[in-house]
């Protein structure tokens, strides 16, 4: 085993799997020679694979999405990089309309081996622009695999994975998570889509949480403890597909369920999560499911505001203590 | 010009023509689900474009589509079938009219989003140079799409990485019922393209020899490895925008002039004048022609629907 970062696990795997395999390339803003990706994921890679395979871009997210479709579909492995998660919303037709439409539409004759990765989320103060977690509207388009990965573990596993998937992937990162260091073995790895992880073991209270609120949630779980309360920590690592039974097999043993998601509360993540429990488990359960999310409203600049909107450890004890 | 050639894309033509006034006539015995947007007074652009493409170089096509499958070389069995929803159509009743894709001959498919389909062409060119191959990819568009965004963005990047890529602009005056002056003071589209430091050639569209003619060229710089070209071909529909429009927004002179200029009938008299074929050898086209078309529609009728429960495959690999 060895300890590095979430960025330089998400690297490795894209260093190993550009070696693998001669069809991966890399195209972004920013991601080459120079300035060697926006957080740095990309550093050094052009440099060992040259400016073909590791190529800057116009400021075109549109074209670089559309491209990266026009590439996967005649026998390239593109992986794009949106520099925020905010600015897919510029190349949101290419992406809902033409790499999540493309193979159904056309009756199943085309592969897009495309993944798209770009980082969401707040806390680092830089405002409604670059601070928003769109994961659910991918969630909501059916074509796409969405991944959230929360520990360089799951980001190497999960992005080798991605980058070997037929089907166009939404890799979600974390500005926050880019620092965090974790322990991966020295072998190669891979980890399948739609198989959860849990993050700490519990048998009182279940939390569902995704990317850098894992990390809050087993804070959270950490201090409960202290406090006899013994809680379960299942983090899903991919939002589409969905390991339902994971979440399902813990809502059964815990009897109490809080979903800790960053984005809006409004038709979220938590709420289709929560959708599903409803569905499938509500007999086990022993007190309203919570959400901890997001309030509606766009991402606020202050720090005070900031911390104010964004869920943490404080919030989600207080949602736990709400219903047990 | 080959004569050869010549005639192969005459043919190609009314292939075109007589299949898609099958469609229309289907389309009035209600055979055929949704709309309908016909090709017809377009069928030179489409032809005199693939007519130098080979089997695996790509295009992209829009949701006016028929001509540019048909001409790249689609099977009229399967295109019918799928005008008619049938599961025997190439995208086994999920696409239907706007989207006919076959990806064995290149056609990477008909996007019905105007202009979603530019930066598509454009990725395709990418992957051919990554891939070092002599393949070309051809994006149709027309002239309302040169107002979208991605226009500006793939032939930037297609200029920049020198992509073999032909942007084959279909200037039909019209963008729905909106005529290009309102929404353009560019005259030429084709001008366009000096913004990004590629050629640009505005050509007659009705005019198969001269389209044929500036692809030629284009292929070749594409396949050279000196890039991208923008043709404009000034054209016309025949018929409305889709299915329901009367098209009343076109002075009746205008219309009439361009149905002169129709472009099969062009190319006939050129192939009479100069003897390449005699009048019983265009007699024997048409009637190999319709034919083939009747053999499709007969194929489309006599193929299934699609099970409903098809409608859950394919969403994933």
């Amino acid at each position: 085993m060895k300890e590095i970062t979430y960025r330089e696990a998400l690297r490795e795997a894209l260093l190993e799997e550009m070696q693998r395999d001669k069809t991966v390339f890399l195209l972004g803003e920013d991601i080459g020679q120079y300035w060697e990706g926006a957080f740095k994921v990309t550093k050094g890679l052009a440099e060992k694979f040259g400016v073909e395979r590791v190529r800057d871009t116009p400021i075109s997210e549109s074209a670089i999405i559309g491209a990266s479709v026009g590439a996967a579909i005649t026998g390239m492995r593109p992986v794009a990089e949106i520099m925020f998660g905010d600015l897919m919303t510029l190349a949101m037709d290419q992406i809902a309309n033409q790499a999540a439409k493309i193979r159904y539409m056309f009756g199943g004759q085309a592969k897009i081996p495309l993944v798209i990765r770009t980082p969401f989320g707040g806390g680092v103060n830089i405002a409604a622009h670059h601070s928003q977690s769109l994961e659910a509207w991918f969630m909501h388009i059916p074509g796409l695999y969405v991944v959230v990965p929360s520990t360089p573990y799951d980001a190497k596993g999960l992005l080798k994975t991605a980058i070997r998937d037929d089907n166009p992937v939404i890799f979600c990162e974390h500005k926050l998570l880019y620092p965090i260091k974790g322990l991966i073995p020295d072998e190669e790895f891979t980890i399948a889509f739609g198989s959860a992880d849990v993050k700490r073991e519990g048998t009182d209270v279940t939390i569902v949480a995704t990317m850098f609120m894992v990390h809050e949630a087993l804070k959270a779980a950490e201090t409960l403890g202290k406090e006899n309360l013994s809680v379960e920590v299942v983090d899903p690592r991919t939002l589409v597909p969905l390991d339902k039974k994971a979440i399902l097999r813990s809502v059964k043993k815990t009897g109490h369920l809080v979903i800790v998601t960053e984005d809006c509360r409004t038709a979220g993540v938590g709420a289709e999560i929560a959708a599903i429990v409803a569905e499938e488990a509500i007999d086990y359960l022993d007190a309203p499911v919570i959400r901890v999310a997001e309030p509606d409203t766009p991402i606020p600049f202050s720090p005070t505001l900031e911390k104010f909107v964004i869920p943490n450890e404080e919030k989600i004890i207080k949602a736990i203590k709400r219903i047990v | 010009m080959n004569m050869e050639k010549t005639v192969e894309m005459y043919r190609k033509m009314l292939e075109i023509r007589l299949f898609e006034e099958k469609v229309f006539e289907l389309y009035g015995q209600n055979l055929v689900p949704g709309t309908i947007h016909l090709y017809a007074g377009e069928e030179a652009v489409a032809v005199g474009v693939c007519s130098n493409l080979h089997k695996d170089d790509y295009i992209v096509s829009t949701h006016r589509g028929h001509g540019h499958c048909i001409a790249k070389g689609a099977s009229l069995n399967k295109t019918m079938a799928e005008i008619l929803g049938r599961k025997t159509g190439y995208c086994k009743g999920k696409g239907g009219s706007m989207h006919i894709a076959d990806f064995n001959i290149g056609v990477l498919g008909a996007t019905a989003v105007v202009g979603a389909g530019i930066p598509i062409a454009t990725g395709a060119g990418l992957s051919i140079k990554l891939r070092r191959t002599d393949q070309v990819a051809v994006c149709f568009f027309g002239d309302g799409a040169s107002n979208q965004g991605t226009f500006h963005e793939s032939l930037n990047m297609a200029a920049i990485w020198r992509l073999p890529v032909i942007f084959v602009c279909e200037n039909n005056l019209y963008a729905m019922g909106t005529r290009q002056t309102q929404v353009m003071l560019t005259k030429d589209i084709a001008d366009r393209a000096s913004a990004y430091g590629i050629p640009g050639v505005t050509i007659d569209g009705n005019d198969v020899l001269a389209v044929s003619q500036a692809t030629e060229e284009a292929v070749l710089r594409a396949r050279s490895g000196d890039g991208p070209t923008l043709i404009e071909c000034k054209t016309y529909r025949h018929k409305g925008h889709s299915r329901f429009d009367p098209a009343a927004y076109r002075p009746k002179e205008e219309v009439e002039d361009w149905l002169r200029k129709d472009p099969i009938n062009r190319l006939k008299r050129h192939i009479l004048q100069e003897g390449i074929i005699s009048d019983s050898g265009i007699t024997e086209i048409e009637k190999e022609v319709t034919r083939s078309v009747d053999e499709a529609v007969q194929f489309a009728k006599e193929s299934a629907f699609p099970t409903p429960e098809s409608a859950l495959e394919d969403v994933y690999v």
